[in-house]
């Protein structure tokens, strides 16, 4: 079957700032995207866990979104404009789609 | 003292207290034990709703004079300027830097109302009645803070971020809409509308605080085993001095006003609990540089177990005093 190149970003950041986040994105002109809640981790805040967290302040989510590769660049300016500061990880992988006009 | 005494220890054996004490010490111990989070959620909602309700309708009952907007004042006030005295303490008697002591400064601020809720239903048990706009001064002081501690790293080398969509996410978050509207709706559908309600705002309320407590317990209990190493002892002996210089300033400004014996309990409550919800999301975007694990650790793992067993009796006892109440 015929595949397509494209780009998988996947941005784990936290909680509080995900709306911004996502904001973001689509003032660059993404708008496909999926969110997803991390349950628990560790780095260099320390170890966390979703489960019992009073305050939004502690959670994390992932944002990932699957694009062709010539629109990255212009996802990661944005990306990146929100995360400098703050606790996260961006990250990129190659990967390949059925259908390359939905992204 | 007999009696403040006895006060202090009728808390401790409550069946609030205790459920708190459990979570606590499962969690320490490495339990299992856990509050779904779905549930924990609907647990914080009914209390919230069914704490503003009955304010609203202890309003509708007593009716409103001029003491509402200077308690409201007196809120405000209180909530910008306890961060300062928090601040100068913190950089005396702990080893943090400017950025993390206004972070933390900012919680000591605003208010937990959890330990509102739980002082609230002390009084109860005790039959020592309120002035009910008490919860509209608790909604008031949640924001004031967080711009004290902005001002206060604004006025070293670094700076907070503050925009309107956070702006937004203060005075709209979920837990002041909830305290305010269902003030609202006690105050307009009055003593009627508690009385139609009633089996479920009223009866069941001291259970489901046993039960939020319970999972406050746990996550106070995690949060002191993720934390540990991060606070010195500096910073604890602050988490406990704190409260009670919150709570003083609280009793002036409630005695300035005249408020009840309850009213002035519940404003020294206010000022000396910490935020532990609304402040550390605020913190995480405005300040995102500052260490979520200080004050989230001395807020919660600290303060809040702290005013939740001895501090509100304390405040009751100190009230009582006070106003020969």
């Amino acid at each position: 079957m015929q595949t397509h190149q494209a780009k998988r970003v996947e941005i784990t950041i936290e909680r509080v700032m995900q709306s911004r986040l996502t904001d973001a994105l689509h003032k660059a002109g993404v708008t496909g995207y999926s969110i997803l809640p991390v349950l628990g981790g560790s780095g260099r805040s320390g170890e966390w866990s979703r489960s019992g967290q009073v305050s939004p302040a502690s959670g994390m989510v992932q944002v990932i979104c699957i694009i062709r590769p010539e629109r990255l660049d212009a996802l990661l300016k944005a990306a990146f404009a929100v995360v400098e500061r703050h606790i996260g990880v961006v990250c990129v992988t190659d990967c390949e789609v059925l259908r390359a006009e939905r992204f | 003292m007999p009696d403040s005494l006895a006060l202090a220890a009728d808390n401790l054996l409550s069946p609030i207290v205790l459920s708190f004490a459990l979570g606590l010490a499962a969690s320490l111990a490495r339990s299992d034990l856990s509050v779904p989070e779905a549930a924990a959620k609907a647990l914080s909602i009914y209390l919230l709703f069914a704490i503003g309700f009955k304010g609203g309708v202890s309003v509708a009952d007593h009716g409103v004079d001029l003491s509402l907007g200077g308690a409201l004042i007196a809120g405000v006030v209180l909530s910008a300027l306890l961060p300062l005295i928090a601040f100068a303490l913190l950089r005396v008697m702990s080893r943090l830097d400017r950025l993390n002591a206004a972070a933390v400064a900012a919680h000591y601020g605003s208010i937990s109302i959890v330990t509102f809720v739980a002082a609230t239903s002390m009084l109860d048990s005790q039959g020592i009645a309120s002035e009910g706009y008490m919860v509209a001064v608790a909604a008031a002081m949640e924001a004031p803070a967080i711009l004290s501690a902005l001002w206060l790293i604004s006025r070293g080398e670094g700076g907070g971020r503050m925009d309107a969509k956070l702006w937004r996410e203060i005075l709209l978050n979920g837990s002041i809409v909830l305290l305010v509207g269902a003030f609202l709706i006690g105050w307009i559908t009055g003593p009627e509308g508690l009385a139609e309600i009633s089996s479920f705002v009223v009866a069941p309320f001291k259970g489901v605080l046993c039960l939020f407590l319970l999972d406050m317990g746990l996550v106070a209990g995690r949060g002191l085993r993720q934390g540990r190493g991060v606070l010195g002892l500096g910073a604890v002996a602050f988490g406990l001095v704190m409260p009670m210089l919150g709570g003083l300033a609280g009793l002036l400004a409630a005695l300035t006003l005249g408020l009840s014996t309850g009213g002035t309990a519940l404003m020294m409550v206010l000022s000396a609990s910490a935020s532990y919800i609304a402040v550390p999301a605020a913190m995480r975007v405005a300040l995102p540089e500052a260490n979520p694990s200080i004050y989230l650790t001395l807020s919660l793992g600290v303060t809040f177990p702290f005013n939740l067993t001895l501090g509100i009796p304390l405040y009751l006892a100190l009230a009582s005093a006070a106003t020969g109440g």
